[in-house]
């Protein structure tokens, strides 16, 4: 942990000035990749302390590796760091050494000496802790440089996560958090934040993709004493977690952001919007907050600009339309949340029906380095229509889980089999699945496909927020969109019929056919009440559940007929219509179905073929999962 | 008057009471606090029985009826008691792809009870959840607010785990406070 400390108040640019370079030696240390680690006069060992690796008890780690460095009297010049997410969540614990940035992955608290002793002392890396994609082979990967994970990416929104501790706000000042607020206090007018914004091309990170400039402008515009700044981090999208590890990782870069939106449409009071599964985000959020008002940088007259702003943390309650704009509004306000009727939009009269601007967590997160560096800068990377970068949840059967940064525009291909390492071996790609609830699928046929905002609703799905679910041939389609309807219509909130029946009757239709007594009328069914659902719902719940099913009909046509006409589900996941059996002449008799099965329905003899007891199988497929011979077939 | 209609003890005279009504005085000023106090709420009773429900809408002058519907909106209000270790298997899409499913049905058998239900002797709840953000590690399930990633086979030790870890508290407890 860094031992600067500069208390006073940060009333000044100046003052700013002085706090960032205070810390300007220990980014720098952070970056450094040359210097070799015996000379280095500092050794930083940055332990992840994200929701994730934290699952994987990187506390853990983290506490023995600093009682390691007292015991060992390295007190002085190691420190060890808890920072955000480094993105590359499949390798967790990951800790990384600077100078130097060498990324060891899976480290317990065994490994701890190790690193300390061999690698800070010694300067030899520990190459068993080091990346590789293949146990079996030599190939170990040193550094993010080299990291097949980190190809194609660059870090913008996430570039503070992995770098800063996010509970010091010194070190936030130190990696140029509040510069951007200073810049607009000091050196713009509100107007020309906003016309930078609008000149930058940036578009809603939440999943609508709504121009950022020129909703600031409209809610600019709108007439009312009293206005307000809302942050959605309501991420309800099951497969996104973008906005958690931002919240976790650089809590500063969003409330910079909303204080400059404060600044730009009039308003003095800002609402983060947070799920309350999230508490780990909460926790650094409230921590932000307090450290942010105890400096100056925000509450009354910040950076002596006469300017005042302030945030406070509302907390969901596990709703999902309570990501809907007006629907987490009403929450805001206490109530149940229900959408409401638009017009009028939230721009003109939203929260206590004052004029409220609403974005999304990463939306603010690109806001910071738009105004510091320019809209020129921005547009330096992405498409023309989509410009900038996009966080990725890539997660699902994929070899390397974790957050990707990507210019816009960059191939699904690039992301999957690059980045993201490809499917487990002996899989094939079949799918990958964006926008959670409210999106679709894209085939493999289609994996050339830039992802932006324009590609992916030609597609037949939409960007979301972010959440990137890859499926391979063991995903069964039919049951997706049955999962996905049962998620809408189970968070469906009840307040318009064709949302609330209609979802519930797409359902039951689905249900039959993965259950085998579906009908062709059934789909025909299917698609006619999906496209009544999308025109009638009240809001984008509504209006977009139904796309996981067109979107699957769509591409998949032929696994619902399969259900439909041959009674069978092609992927083996749709229990009623799976039966497993073992082949007797592939059959080695190696007992490991056996041994997998839950309820003792495999029966025989080591080396000689096994049988499965029909009447008592559940149908789970361990067996086929683990037969080396593929010998279960079904 | 202290009547109790759950059966867990939340009487109108429950000291638990004093800490909610001091909170409830402190968030007196800022409009639309109603989810901030059932929260708090929650937190102090482990769910949310009509005695508690009654005192809030007294409290801060809200129609019962709107509390009532603002706490059964809401997926993560409870109106029954809860297990002692909450076991929330994620059915994220991530963690569902991933096998979660199995997962649940695994806790189901081993727990002798159907998600959303708790156990007779109040010692587990199973319960879904939608997504808690660790998708890169699916599937997960938080077991007594910890985030783990868990296979199917690791269910009956988690379970175990849980009941010796209640049993070495009840040991180190006085007689007295064990119910």
């Amino acid at each position: 942990m860094t031992t600067m400390r500069v208390p006073t108040r940060i009333s000044s640019l100046l003052e700013l000035e002085a706090v960032r370079a205070a810390g300007a030696d220990v980014i720098a240390l952070r970056q450094a990749m040359e210097t070799p680690i015996t000379e280095a006069p500092e050794v930083h060992l940055l332990v992840c302390g994200d929701t994730g690796c934290r699952a994987n008890k990187s506390p853990l780690t983290r506490r023995t590796m600093e009682e390691l460095v007292v015991e060992h009297g390295l007190a002085d010049r190691v420190k060890v760091v808890q920072v955000g997410c480094f993105g590359f969540c499949k390798a967790g614990p990951v800790v990384v050494v600077y100078p130097g940035g060498t990324f060891y992955c899976h480290v317990k608290p065994q490994d701890c000496a190790e690193i300390l002793l061999r690698h800070v002392m010694g300067g030899q890396p520990v190459e068993r802790l080091l990346f590789t994609p293949n146990p079996k082979e030599k190939v170990r990967f040193h550094t993010t440089v080299d990291l097949p994970f980190y190809q194609g990416q660059v870090r913008r929104v996430l570039k503070n996560c992995g770098l800063i501790n996010p509970e010091s706000i010194d070190e936030a000042i130190a990696a140029d958090r509040y510069f951007a607020l200073a810049k607009a206090l000091l050196e713009m007018t509100p107007d020309e934040v906003i016309a930078e914004l609008k000149k930058s091309g940036l578009r809603g990170r939440g999943g609508a993709g709504f121009p950022t400039g020129l909703k600031w402008e409209l809610c600019q515009k709108a007439v009312g004493d009293v206005k307000y700044v809302v942050c959605n981090a309501d991420e309800g999208d099951p497969g996104a977690f973008m906005d958690r590890s931002i919240l976790e990782g650089d809590p500063h870069g969003v409330l910079e952001a909303m204080a400059m939106a404060g600044y730009a449409i009039g308003a003095q009071q800002g609402y983060i919007y947070v799920r309350a599964e999230y508490p780990l985000a909460v926790e650094r959020l409230k921590l932000a907050i307090r450290q942010a008002r105890e400096r100056g940088l925000l509450g009354k007259n910040i950076l002596g600009t006469g300017f005042s702003f302030d945030i406070d943390i509302r907390l969901g309650a596990g709703a999902f339309v309570c990501g809907e704009e007006t629907a987490l509004i009403e929450s805001i306000e206490g109530k149940r949340g229900m959408p409401r009727p638009k017009p009028p939009f939230p721009a003109t009269a939203g929260l206590w029906q004052k004029p409220t601007l609403n974005n999304n967590v990463e939306t603010y997160a690109n806001i910071p380095q738009i105004v510091l560096f320019g809209a020129d800068w921005f547009r330096q990377l992405g498409t023309e229509k989509s410009p900038g970068t996009k966080v990725f949840a890539l997660a699902g059967q994929i070899n390397n889980t974790g957050l990707v940064e990507v210019p816009m525009g960059t191939k699904l291909r690039d992301v999957v089999f690059t980045i993201g390492g490809g499917v487990p071996k002996g899989r094939e790609f079949k799918a990958a699945q964006t926008g959670g609830p409210s999106g679709g699928c894209i085939p493999a046929e289609h994996l050339d496909t830039p992802l932006d905002f324009e590609s992916l609703p030609a597609l037949g799905t939409m960007m979301g927020s972010g959440g990137l679910t890859i499926m391979t041939d063991t995903a069964c389609m039919v049951d997706l969109a049955r999962f996905y309807l049962e998620f809408t219509q189970d968070e469906s909130c009840g307040k318009c019929p064709p949302c609330r029946i209609g979802t519930k009757r797409m359902l039951e239709l689905l249900e039959q056919i993965c259950e085998g007594k579906g009908t062709h009328a059934d789909i025909d069914q299917l698609e006619r009440l999906a496209v009544g659902i999308r025109k009638g719902s009240l809001c984008g719940l509504g209006q977009s559940a139904p796309n996981p099913v067109l979107s699957t009909l769509r591409y998949y046509r032929d696994e619902y007929l399969a259900h439909v006409d041959d009674h069978k589900c092609p992927a083996g996941r749709c229990k009623a219509l799976t039966e497993y059996q073992i082949d007797q002449e592939l059959c080695k008799g190696c007992a490991l179905c056996a041994r997998s099965c839950p309820t003792d329905a495999i029966v025989g003899e080591v080396k000689h073929p096994f049988s499965i007891k029909i009447d008592l199988c559940i149908r789970c497929g361990n067996c086929y999962d683990v037969c080396k011979f593929h010998a279960v077939v079904r | 008057m202290s009547t109790c209609c759950c059966g867990m003890g939340v009487t109108t005279d429950d000291p638990r009471f004093a800490e909610l009504d001091a909170f409830m005085a402190s968030v007196r000023e800022q409009p639309g606090s109603l989810i901030s106090v059932l929260h708090k709420a929650q937190q102090l009773f482990g769910f949310l029985p009509e005695e508690v429900e009654s005192r809030i809408a007294h409290t801060m002058s809200i129609p019962l009826t709107d509390v009532y519907g603002v706490v059964t909106f809401y997926n993560l209000f409870n109106t029954q008691p809860v297990g002692k270790y909450a076991i929330s298997v994620c059915m994220g899409t991530a963690c569902y792809v991933r096998g979660a499913g199995r997962i649940l049905d695994r806790f189901a058998e081993e727990l002798g009870v159907q998600a959303g239900q708790v156990t007779d002797d109040r010692l587990f709840s199973l319960e879904v959840c939608r997504c808690v953000g660790a998708c890169s590690l699916a599937p997960v399930v938080v077991v007594d607010g910890e985030v783990r990633q868990l296979k199917e086979a690791d269910v009956p030790a988690v379970v175990a785990e849980l009941r010796q870890r209640s049993e070495l508290e009840a040991l180190s407890q006085p007689v007295s406070a064990r119910s």
